[in-house]
């Protein structure tokens, strides 16, 4: 679906992203993990066709990512971003629907009906009905990345990437968000590229890893080869044990405090 | 959307129409509404004979002739700036921009001054000199303001009205400096600082129209790109949209719509801020309402206001620039207002 060949970013003299290599098949749920500054963000914005990359080439569906029209690409691939919808006087139902951008002409309509249809199944999905005539300066955060979600998923893309989404939201919104995330991805054969914070979670919901270190790939795999103390030592530099899920069996890591590690 | 549309719009026309007989019923010597209205409808084609005229040709006169010429290209003048200033403040994201606190009608204004002061006028292009040349200045202008204000990539919303603010008293030094130096030509280049309607004939409303019209529906055709950009540019990106073409086209369109306004009538403050506002406060933020009302309610505001103008001080005429500012900087100050508000509310 997306491939990544030896790009290279750079800003001024900082290269934020080395020889990067990347595979990315259809249907996977991705997860780019690293320490803070280590490129991930970076990363996201070179897939999202926002940056271009200094050297090396990303193609998306076997075309150059620079070939793609800005319509034709956000009908492909949409973004949701960490801060997610600012506190505007739109309404939820009018944010959802510029969502439908990239498939509207010049004076708003679709060249294929459906997109009320569309609409309505999203915001019952997304539990926005309620909401949808409320401006989205009165709702909540985990409200308003729900409202944030809707307008990608009206967006009707092949490919999602998400930047740490979870971010300013408790646990309790983080939990649905990501459900509803991986809903979404196992009933449509959705690709996910998510920027995580949190590795547990990322355990939980990713197939994959990706993880950087400044500006390098410092390994990628199934969370079961990656998510081991040693990595985690080597990367982020702090002590850990691994114990399984009692659910699934998915690695889960447990942080140590530096008093009880002992000098050796 | 659409049904809100119509219902508001055929209350702004009804509005529009009856500001207007009002207007130019108004002066010196005093007309009924109804009569005006008899008048104009009989100059409507295949009215004529439905209609027996009944008033004397003198008030024709007037009306024709004098006051509805005066009172048309204030509604064309307050329509352009108006929708102006709603498409500078969607693209801008900053709800205090608009074409005069930007200082692109400065700028406009500048350029018209320089020709008048030279007499160029009509050198070059004919009737299109002056309103192709003040285009010329007040894109250039707005970039320096733009330029001035740009931090990291971005552009705060206070730095910019700085910026557009210091060039507008540069600018405006400079009007003045023409003004001292010539004679003949002074009060020609006087009304260009403070907005002025009067003794304008026909040409100026024909001047004014297609720009009106042609720029008033590109701006509209663009409303859903406008309802992004209030997402922030990068969203609008990630929603399909082209934001640097976008962005510089509506920019470049709602310059020439000030520029040909400030050429028939000088620089005129705060319609393009007061305005939209206004019209926001009624519909809510959708720039596909925004932009056609903002045309209407600049129309009648710049009726009232030059109404004003011309009648409060009778004979003496107050300069236009002069009534919208007692509106409009009132105004800003309360936008000013919200804003901290807003933020302290935010903070704490």
């Amino acid at each position: 679906m997306i491939q990544v060949k030896e790009v290279t970013k750079c800003y001024g003299k900082f290269k934020a992203l080395q020889d990067i290599d990347w595979s990315i098949a259809p249907g996977e749920f991705w997860g780019v993990i690293g320490p803070n500054g280590s490129g991930k963000s970076t990363l996201l914005s070179l897939l999202s066709g926002v940056e271009a990359p200094d050297r090396g080439e990303i193609s998306l569906a076997g075309r150059s990512l620079s070939s793609y029209g800005r319509k034709d690409l956000s009908r492909k691939l949409a973004v949701l971003q960490q801060d997610g919808l600012p506190p505007i006087a739109y309404t939820v139902r009018e944010v959802i629907e510029m969502g439908r951008f990239a498939y509207q002409d010049w004076r708003g309509r679709e060249k294929q009906g459906g997109a009320e249809e569309l609409l309505q199944r999203i915001m019952k999905r997304m539990e926005l009905e309620e909401l949808a005539h409320r401006p989205l300066s009165n709702l909540s955060g985990g409200q308003r990345q729900r409202a944030a979600l809707a307008k990608v998923m009206a967006q009707q893309p092949e490919i999602v990437l998400l930047d740490e989404p979870t971010t300013y939201l408790d646990i309790r919104y983080q939990m649905q968000f990501m459900d509803l995330i991986a809903g979404w991805q196992r009933e449509e054969g959705l690709t996910v590229v998510s920027v995580m914070h949190d590795l547990n979670l990322a355990s939980l919901y990713c197939d994959r890893l990706l993880v950087l270190n400044g500006g390098r790939i410092a390994g990628q795999g199934a969370p079961g080869d990656i998510l081991v103390p040693e990595t985690l030592e080597s990367v982020f530099h702090v002590k850990s044990y691994r114990i399984p899920h009692p659910d699934s069996g998915a690695p889960q890591l447990l942080l140590r405090k530096a008093e009880n590690i002992m000098p050796r | 959307m659409r049904n809100k549309l119509a219902g508001y719009g055929f209350i702004g026309l009804g509005l529009l129409i009856l500001t207007l007989l009002v207007c130019v019923g108004f002066g010196s010597v005093k007309m009924p509404v109804l009569e005006i209205a008899k008048i104009l409808l009989h100059r409507l084609p295949g009215m004529g004979h439905w209609i027996e005229p009944t008033w004397d040709t003198a008030s024709e006169q007037i009306v024709m002739q004098v006051r509805l010429p005066r009172v048309l290209l204030g509604l064309l003048v307050g329509a352009s700036l108006a929708v102006a200033g709603a498409a500078f403040q969607g693209v801008l994201r900053n709800p205090l921009a608009d074409p005069f606190t930007l200082g692109v009608s400065s700028g406009s204004a500048v350029g018209a001054a320089v020709l008048i002061f030279f007499g160029w006028q009509f050198s070059l292009i004919g009737v299109f000199t002056l309103p192709v040349v003040a285009f010329l200045t007040g894109a250039a202008t707005l970039w320096i303001v733009m330029w001035l204000a740009r931090e990291n990539g971005k552009i705060p919303i206070e730095s910019l009205i700085l910026s557009g603010v210091v060039m507008q008293s540069f600018l405006g030094a400079v009007v003045s400096f023409l003004t001292a130096m010539s004679k003949e030509t002074v009060n020609q280049i006087m009304y260009w600082t403070m907005g002025s309607l009067s003794l304008r004939g026909w040409s100026y409303t024909a001047i004014l129209l297609p720009y009106l019209a042609l720029g008033g529906l590109f701006l509209w055709s663009r409303a859903r790109s406008l309802n992004l950009f209030a997402l922030g540019e990068r969203q609008a990106a990630h929603s399909g949209l082209n934001v640097e073409g976008t962005k510089l086209l509506i920019l470049l369109v709602a310059t020439l719509m000030t520029a040909a306004a400030v050429s028939v009538s000088g620089v005129i403050g705060f319609v393009g801020l007061v305005v939209p506002h206004m019209i926001r406060l009624i519909t809510g933020p959708d720039y596909r309402l925004i932009i056609p009302l903002s045309a209407i309610g600049g129309g009648i505001f710049m009726m009232w206001s030059d109404l004003a103008a011309r009648s409060l001080l009778a004979p003496t005429e107050i300069p236009l620039g002069v009534v919208t500012a007692f509106v409009g900087a009132p105004f800003f100050a309360y936008l000013l207002y919200r804003k901290k508000r807003a933020r302290e509310k935010e903070l704490s």
